[in-house]
Parts: C-alpha cells; structure tokens; sequence
C-alpha cells in the first residue's frame, strides 16, 4: 500500500507542473490577444515595398499599378476595414464616413518612414521622419 | 406727386439696403461646417485609436 501511495505522490508532480504550463499559456494568449495579431505577410511586403499606402479616408489604396493578387489583398482589408468602421460608428453616433476618416487621421500618423500614404490633395507621398501631410481637421 | 415721390425714393433705398445684408451669410456657413466636422474627429479620436490597436492585422 505504502508503494501505491508513493507512486501516487510521483504522478501528482509532473501533472501539476503541466497544469501550470497550460495555466500560463493560456494567460499569455488571453493576456494578448488581438493586439498582437500580425499583418499578413502579403500585406506587410506590399506596403513595405510602397505599393499600397494609406489614404485619408481610412481605407487602404494603390500607389502604383497593382497585381491582381495586390488589388484583391487590399479590397479584402477595406472590406474588414468597413465592417469594423460600421460597427463603431453605430456605437458611437457617428456615421461611417465620420469614424473612417478619424480613423484615416490615425493610421496616416502611424505610418513608418518609407511607407506610402495619400496627401490631402490626392498625392501619394513617402513618410519620413517630419509629421505627414494630413487633412486640417485631424487630430 | 412730390411728396409720393419721395416715399417711392426711400421705399427704393431702404430696399437697397435690405439686399446688402445678404452678402456675407456664406463664408460663416462654411466655418461652422468645419468646426462641426473637427468636433466629431475629436470625439472619435480615442474610439478610433483602440479599433486599430485591438485589430492590427487589418490595419
């Protein structure tokens, strides 16, 4: 009997010490969720390369010709886009328009140095280290 | 007839001054409409912020 309780008290340590694992894991993924999701590395490249910028109205555009697999990543983010600008917007008594463009206002601000983002007059400039060219009524 | 002339003439210049105060209506209508639009970006501003943070792949 005294052998069966040894083995017992073996067993628990190993098992505990997995609890634990899972316990942090789990903490981890929930402790970060969404906010650490990555960009598509399609996406990352494309706007890295300067293919795809920011424009002011919060959705993403084409600063040079795009591919059709380009053209297809960035409908496919601004139709994500929109869902989500919608759903805030009705949370906030804004129209959608409003909270795209508030949004717009950030997401220029946002953009590293190298990255490609549209003017309030319809150029696409580059980002460097100055602040970028935003429209009078951001933020 | 001279006295009913002259009420025609001050009828005719108040008029006149009537027609100039319409003038300047316009550019104040076009300033309010930017103050309201900031207003509203300013409002949003930090709702905004947090969409992009909590969604970062799609932003």
């Amino acid at each position: 009997m005294t052998g069966n309780d040894m083995m017992r008290v073996k067993m628990w340590k190993p098992t505990g010490l997995a609890l634990a694992a899972i316990a942090v894991t789990a903490a981890v993924a929930f402790a970060v969720p969404s906010a650490m999701a990555q960009r598509d590395p399609a996406y990352a490249a494309a706007r890295a390369a300067g293919q795809i910028g920011e424009q002011p109205d919060g959705y993403l555009g084409f600063a040079t010709t795009p591919t059709p697999a380009i053209r297809a990543l960035v409908q496919d983010l601004n139709i994500k886009r929109k869902a989500a600008y919608t759903e805030r917007a009705q949370a906030t008594g804004s129209t959608v328009e409003q909270f795209a463009f508030t949004s717009g206002c950030n997401l220029i601000a946002n953009t590293r140095p190298g990255e490609k983002y549209q003017a309030p007059d319809g150029r696409w400039l580059t980002r460097d280290d100055s602040p970028p060219v935003r429209n009078s009524s951001c933020p | 007839m001279v006295g009913r002339g002259l009420v025609v003439l001050i009828g005719a210049i108040a008029l006149t001054g009537c027609v100039q105060i319409e003038t300047p209506d316009k550019p104040i209508e076009i300033n309010l409409n930017i103050n309201i639009r900031q207003e509203v970006v300013y409002r949003l501003d930090g709702d905004a912020k947090k969409l992009i943070e909590q969604n970062s792949e799609i932003f």
